[in-house]
């Protein structure tokens, strides 16, 4: 990988363009405008040919890593393929086109598309409604726990501000239920990584808004006791919120809603194969059970009898809406997307994705459990987290393993994550990789975990073959240089 | 492994504390500044603030996580150790010579259900 930092204003030379206007064919002149109306100096615009632009653009981007670029196991993110035809679909100027305060009957396509889709995770997740609205995982967390509320006030119950959430979760679920008012008490782990029932029971009581789960959990372990988890909550008057971040390995197989579910996000970006990371926006709908469907956020597209869509904005007398949580519809260019994935891999395709991913995640789990630490036995869903190297007695750590990883052309899995373990890092191939691909990255954990005991210098200082090499976190955090400017102030722009 | 340093008490969320007539300095442990890595910040509450025993009074974050400070006695903050504003990287170097928070101690303050060092030791063995 090449190295390339300049900045294009560097690139610029008095008088140089890449650019002709077309001759002022409109008959007035600038004189005509008023004076304070009127610059009195030029733009501040970089002055550069169209091959600086053109090669300054390129040389920038080929020091991305992207899932096109090479594999991608970072866990709990499900960097899975984003196939190409979602952006076929998404860049049809039929839909590009459109604009969000376009009347309803000139959008019908669009609306159908909205309601069908909502129709389709319905019936992937077995839950009852969905808004699309959200636009990411953790404004799906926000509002799922909006509706959570809104549905307890609904019913004159407002006692319930406390809020369960296992030390295992995602960093955004106690996060969320902070923004949204709630009190987050922490449920701790069992032994096996699981929620521990035992230890739940006692939380439970008439001030209990909900929980909090991901199921599988964050060890990418199948909470097994959440059916009865369920009832326990239910019975004190809680209701159960999935986070849908590992949503994929149950893709088409179970059912959050057939597990006790009320409320729950997915994350179009993770399990439905849209771009996201540094790659594009993302989108978090909500799903519900029937009876929280009259407390989604506005608006909602809704079918006439006459098969005409409208758009309810949640205006009229006694509606129950737990309110709006986007300007329009969300990030619907993200919804085609997810809608192109459903579409083309089917009914029975889709039931692949979950076993696929699965069987990639144990496959390199059991290949490298001599070498790395497990702390949980057993069969893992899509992910699973291993503590560190088996051997550690030569200090190297889970930093330097993810460091040395980038060496090698892999994308560094999650690590430090979940804090249940002092070294993790979490793995999660997606289904999206072949074997040939999966035996390349097993094959380098073991080079790497052979050299922590020949030459752990090498791991230590890694990486050496990137564009700079181990960046130094903590100054970097302590004394940030935040722009450019202060960058040169600081006498750090090299060779400048 | 850990420093343990004897005379002081301990919590289960790994602040020691030093008591010392009717006020107490609070700090991290040894065990908690290795578990953390490179210390980049620490949040500290404002002089008067009053917490209970358990109660959340600032964090420390570092390049690997951000983790809540919870308050092993209560009272009332009557000191915040300024000099971990700039130098927050002191807690790695020693981190029972930097104390973090003094608290004039109220009249219940639990100081009593603290572990001694012995205590503190034998769990964290078992972490």
């Amino acid at each position: 990988m090449k190295y390339y930092d300049k900045l294009i204003f560097e690139l610029s030379k008095e008088g140089r363009k890449g650019y002709s206007l077309p001759r002022n064919t409109w008959g007035r002149s600038l004189e005509e405008l008023p004076q304070g109306l009127r610059r009195s100096s030029g733009p501040c615009l970089p002055q550069v040919s169209e091959p600086d632009v053109v090669r300054h653009y390129t040389n920038l981007s080929q020091m991305n890593f992207g899932v096109d670029s090479g594999f991608y196991p970072l866990g709990s993110c499900t960097m899975k393929y984003n196939p190409k035809i979602n952006e076929e679909i998404a860049s049809m100027q039929e839909f590009s086109g459109l604009h969000p305060l376009q009347p309803a009957s000139s959008v019908q396509g669009a609306l159908m598309l909205y309601r069908d889709l909502a129709r389709a995770l319905s019936e992937i997740t077995g839950m009852a409604g969905f808004t699309l609205a959200p636009f990411a995982g953790a404004h799906g967390e926000l509002t799922g726990l909006m509706i959570i509320r809104s549905y307890h006030n609904s019913r004159g119950d407002f006692r319930r501000t406390r809020i369960i959430v296992p030390d295992s979760a995602h960093g955004t679920n106690p996060a969320s239920a902070a923004v949204c008012g709630l009190e987050v008490v922490q449920v701790k782990s069992n032994s096996a990584g699981l929620v521990d029932v035992a230890d739940l029971k006692p939380l439970l009581d008439d001030t209990v808004a909900g929980i909090m789960m991901t199921n599988p959990n964050t060890l990418g372990l199948f909470e097994k006791d959440i059916k009865e988890i369920a009832s326990l909550v239910h019975e004190c008057g809680g209701l159960l919120y999935y986070d849908g971040a590992n949503m994929n390995p149950l893709l088409g197989t179970v059912r959050p809603g057939d597990m006790g579910f009320d409320v729950m996000h997915l994350n179009l970006h993770k399990t439905f194969s849209t771009p996201h990371g540094g790659g594009g926006p993302g989108a978090g709908p909500v799903g519900v059970a029937a009876h929280l469907v009259p407390h989604l956020p506005v608006p909602r597209v809704c079918e006439g009898e006459d098969g005409a869509f409208h758009v309810d904005y949640g205006q009229c007398a006694g509606d129950t809406s737990c309110g709006r949580v986007s300007g329009f519809m969300g990030n619907f260019g993200v919804l085609l997307r997810a809608y192109s994935y459903v579409l083309a891999l089917g009914k029975q395709n889709i039931k692949m994705a979950g076993p696929l991913a699965v069987l990639g995640a144990n496959y390199i789990k059991e290949s490298l459990k001599d070498c790395f630490r497990l702390p949980v036995e057993g069969v893992c869903k899509h992910e699973f987290v291993f503590d560190g190297l088996a051997d550690q007695s030569s200090g190297v750590t889970t930093l330097d393993i993810a460091k040395r990883l980038l060496d090698y052309g892999y994308h560094a899995p999650t690590i430090y994550f979940p804090l249940l373990f002092h070294q993790s890092i979490m793995i999660e191939p997606t289904e999206t990789e072949s074997k040939e691909t999966l035996d390349g990255f097993i094959e380098v954990m073991r080079r790497i975990a052979g050299e922590a005991v020949a030459d752990p210098q090498i791991l230590k200082s890694a990486p050496h073959g990137t564009p700079v090499r181990r960046l130094d976190e903590v100054t970097a955090a302590r004394r940030p240089v935040l722009t450019y400017r202060a960058l040169a102030d600081a006498g750090l722009a090299a060779g400048r | 492994m850990a420093k343990i340093v004897e005379g002081l008490l301990y919590s289960e969320s790994h602040e020691w504390v030093r008591v010392d007539g009717g006020y107490a300095c609070i700090g991290i442990t040894d065990y908690a500044q290795q578990a953390l890595g490179a210390i980049s910040y620490v949040e500290m509450p404002d002089e008067g603030e009053e917490f209970a025993r358990g109660e959340e009074f600032g964090a420390v974050e570092s390049v690997k996580a951000a983790s809540n400070l919870y308050c092993p006695v209560s009272g009332v903050v009557s000191q915040i150790n300024e000099e971990l504003v700039d130098a927050p990287e002191l807690l790695n170097q020693d981190a029972f010579a930097n104390w973090i928070i003094k608290v004039e101690l109220d009249a219940s303050s639990h100081v009593d259900e603290l572990m001694d060092a012995a205590a503190y030791v034998e769990m964290c063995s078992k972490l």
